[in-house]
């Protein structure tokens, strides 16, 4: 007969129940989590059965920067064809090591949108929200300009969307104004003053007086104090810093006044259209024939590209600076690399088209690692991530401020080019060990892996 | 004194381009009423115009590039050099000054067809109106510019023999260190000669008479018999040839790109104002002044005094000249007055 008077007791048979339901109960939301976590739950997931995913190529298609913007867009849609196992593959045969299939991302094809940023930080910025809420991307690459950089991975960190920085300079990027959404294979200005300090030694001495023009941005600003930190260094004094507002055209004003301040070097922060408008007419002003304190009147242009080159023409000739890539290496990585892309283009690509290219590479591999698409996990695979295979050697995605690691050129403009493209002579590769720095020394917060 | 020596030759130099645009801006204002704003693209135009014809001289044909490995690549080797060797060579050197004969024919033509193909129809329009039809245009005008020739500045070198810098100090009997610019000389030279042959032009020439006559009173001068507005097309015609004459001298100095217009445009329109809307002598003058006054507010010394005074030092002037003179330094009574 059954006892309904019976005190509730729990016997070992409920209590085992118990314990795995409450436990199924109290681990459910991790499992759910983790499982959304990786399918569904966070921005611009790919649904179920998804046979594609979208990138943002974010650029500048109009304004100054065009030119090289339209370089990056060359690379990129290479870098899409290579990914969806069409072409020739480029730097994937070289690229080590490698998870990548040939076959799209995840099994998923990859297709991408485009965007101009003007180089602009205002239009860059909506572009890229237009690209993450309307096009579902999800991540976004581009350049050329470090306040575009810094303002859209800011943008990226807020949404939750991976952001691999195209051509940006600035030690800000990955300094002080780091994002954990944002990565970084460029070189830096930090990292430009290290390389090119011994050759300046080496071919200047270190006696000298140095007047800068400078870009008054972000960019320029950092270029100005790793360049004047490595020359003060060096024993060179600093005579004067100047900025000069971005796109001002006609320099003379600024540059009359360097023929009598008794410097004996000038130092030009400016990059693209400035870059070249600043040297020609320094050029005219009779700078580089000039004798001052029984020297040779010596201009430098740290940040070089084969692009302004074309664009400057025998005035950069001689003339020293550093470089990211150039299409010149012979190692197999930047000989399959400018094979695939002048096979498809006519034309060696720019360091502007290398980082882009290597980006693209670097985050569909990242993803194929973490076997998701989902951020977080993706972050973890490129944060210390070593490769090799892509153009400069040995590499590295330094963990704290999602800063890579490489060799860095010093090149000179080539005296005597061999060809329409010989630009730039490479004087030295400078290696790693000699442009690595403390990741603390430029503050900064990465943020959190979860936003 | 060396210092002083340089920043007035480089005022003076900016000067000459400042006044050549402003005016043909105030010819254009003054004659037709139209508040062109696109005055500053046919600068560029003029820009492009030597490089038109430097692409022209430069015509060639693809070589294989053989010292390129990896991929097919070409080189290209101009034919006047493989048809007239040495001499094609100087040709090309001499490209910009020759450009002068290319730009003049087709800037006149660029002018013409504006003013009758677009202007002509906004002559009676409101002031606004002009200024927002002028600033769509110069806008196709930059666009169609970056659609050919990219977006980067294009070098275009002076001829080898003036791309240097004329050793002022030896000649002047002054430090010896003293250098200037050959081109920026030619410049100056060249926008003094220009602006004197306009100025020759309108008050030497029965036209250049009929012409001021109707900027002064066009209604008197059209009851007279005389078809004005012929004249004024022509005028404006004139106009487009200077700026674009001071857009092909200008490309040496300047590496052209598409929005190199837009660059002077405002500067322009500031030397006009400070001028005296419809006042050619006031623009000559105003040009010169302002480009004076910014060269010498970029001298570190002053910059030392005032931080950022070169950026707005035309701004300022023009702020103080039109309250003390609200029609600018040599305008007239009841001109752009309700």
């Amino acid at each position: 007969m059954k006892n309904d008077n019976k005190t509730p007791t729990l016997d070992r048979r409920g209590f085992l129940k118990a314990s795995v339901a409450t436990g199924l109960a109290a681990s459910s939301p991790f499992f759910i989590q983790n499982a959304f976590a990786k399918g569904e739950t966070f921005r611009n997931a790919p649904k179920a059965g998804a046979k594609t995913i979208t990138l943002g190529f974010n650029v500048p298609q109009t304004g100054a920067y065009a030119d090289e913007g339209a370089d990056e867009l060359r690379a990129f849609k290479l870098a899409v064809k290579h990914l969806n196992g069409e072409g020739d593959g480029g730097m994937m045969n070289t690229f080590k090591p490698s998870a990548l299939k040939g076959n799209g991302v995840l099994g998923k094809k990859v297709a991408f949108v485009t965007g101009d940023t003007q180089t602009k930080s205002d239009a860059a910025r909506a572009s890229a929200k237009r690209m993450i809420e309307k096009d579902g991307v999800l991540m976004i690459s581009g350049g050329s300009s470090s306040g575009v950089a810094i303002a859209v991975q800011g943008l990226c960190q807020e949404m939750g969307t991976m952001f691999m920085a195209g051509l940006t300079h600035s030690n800000d990027t990955t300094g002080k104004d780091k994002r954990r959404y944002g990565f970084r294979h460029f070189f830096n200005a930090k990292m430009t003053g290290s390389a090119l300090g011994p050759v300046l030694k080496e071919e200047m001495g270190t006696d000298r007086k140095a007047y800068h023009l400078t870009s008054d941005y972000t960019w320029g600003w950092t270029q100005e104090e790793s360049i004047k930190e490595t020359t003060e260094g060096l024993g060179w004094k600093t005579v004067k810093t100047v900025k000069t507002p971005v796109g001002a055209g006609d320099f003379s004003q600024y540059i009359t006044p360097i023929l009598n301040s008794g410097a004996d070097t000038l130092i030009l922060n400016h990059y693209g259209k400035d870059m070249i408008n600043s040297l020609t007419q320094s050029v005219q002003f009779g700078l580089r024939d000039k004798q001052v304190n029984g020297k040779n009147f010596e201009i430098i242009v740290p940040l070089y590209s084969r692009l302004m080159a074309q664009g400057a023409g025998k005035n950069l000739q001689g003339i020293l600076g550093t470089t990211n890539w150039n299409w010149a290496l012979t190692d197999e990585g930047s000989k399959a690399f400018v094979k695939s892309f002048g096979k498809e283009y006519g034309n060696p690509p720019s360091q502007a088209a290398h980082t882009c290219y290597v980006q693209t590479l670097l985050y569909a591999n990242a993803c194929e690692v973490a076997g998701t698409f989902y951020p977080p996990e993706v972050i973890k695979a490129l944060e210390g991530f070593k490769f090799d295979g892509m153009g400069n050697g040995k590499t590295e995605y330094r963990a704290e401020d999602h800063q890579c690691f490489k060799d860095v050129l010093v090149v000179r403009g080539n005296e005597k080019p061999t060809s329409q493209f010989d630009l730039l002579k490479i004087v030295k590769q400078v290696p790693r060990s000699a442009v690595e720095y403390d990741a603390k020394i430029f503050g900064g917060d990465l943020g959190p892996y979860k936003v | 004194m060396d210092a002083i020596l340089i920043q007035i030759l480089n005022g003076l130099d900016k000067g000459g381009a400042y006044a050549l645009i402003a005016l043909g801006l105030t010819l254009t204002f003054g004659t037709l009423g139209v508040v062109n704003f696109a005055h500053g693209a046919l600068f560029m135009l003029g820009a492009f115009c030597a490089v038109l014809f430097n692409k022209l001289l430069t015509f060639s044909t693809k070589v294989k590039d053989e010292s390129i490995t990896f991929f097919d690549a070409y080189k290209e080797q101009p034919y006047l050099e493989l048809w007239f060797g040495d001499l094609g060579t100087t040709i090309i050197d001499y490209s910009v000054p020759l450009s002068i004969l290319f730009a003049i024919p087709v800037m006149l033509l660029i002018g013409v067809i504006m003013e009758r193909g677009l202007i002509k129809h906004f002559y009676k329009r409101e002031h606004a109106d002009q200024i927002l039809v002028t600033f769509g245009l110069a806008i196709v005008i930059q666009e169609i510019i970056r659609h050919f020739f990219g977006a980067n500045p294009i070098p275009m070198p002076p001829p080898e023999i003036v791309s240097g810098s004329a050793p002022l100090g030896a000649m002047l009997g002054l430090n010896e260190n003293l250098v200037y610019p050959w081109w920026r000389l030619i410049y100056l030279a060249f926008s003094l000669l220009i602006i004197g042959a306009v100025f020759a032009f309108l008050k030497f020439t029965t036209f250049g008479m009929v012409v001021r006559a109707g900027m002064a009173d066009r209604e008197t001068v059209e009851l007279l018999g005389i078809n004005v507005q012929k004249r004024f097309t022509i005028v404006f015609g004139i106009a487009t040839v200077v700026a674009g004459l001071a857009g092909v001298m200008y490309a040496p100095i300047l590496p052209p790109d598409y929005h190199m217009g837009m660059d002077f445009l405002v500067l322009s329109f500031v030397v006009v104002v400070v001028g005296g809307m419809g006042s050619l002598g006031g623009a000559v003058l105003a040009g010169f002044m302002l480009g004076l006054l910014q060269s010498f507010a970029s001298m570190n010394e002053v910059k030392s005094i005032l931080p950022g005074i070169d950026q707005i030092i035309i701004y300022l002037v023009a702020v103080v000249i039109l309250l003390v003179r609200p029609r600018g330094l040599m305008g007239r009574e009841g001109v752009f007055e309700d």
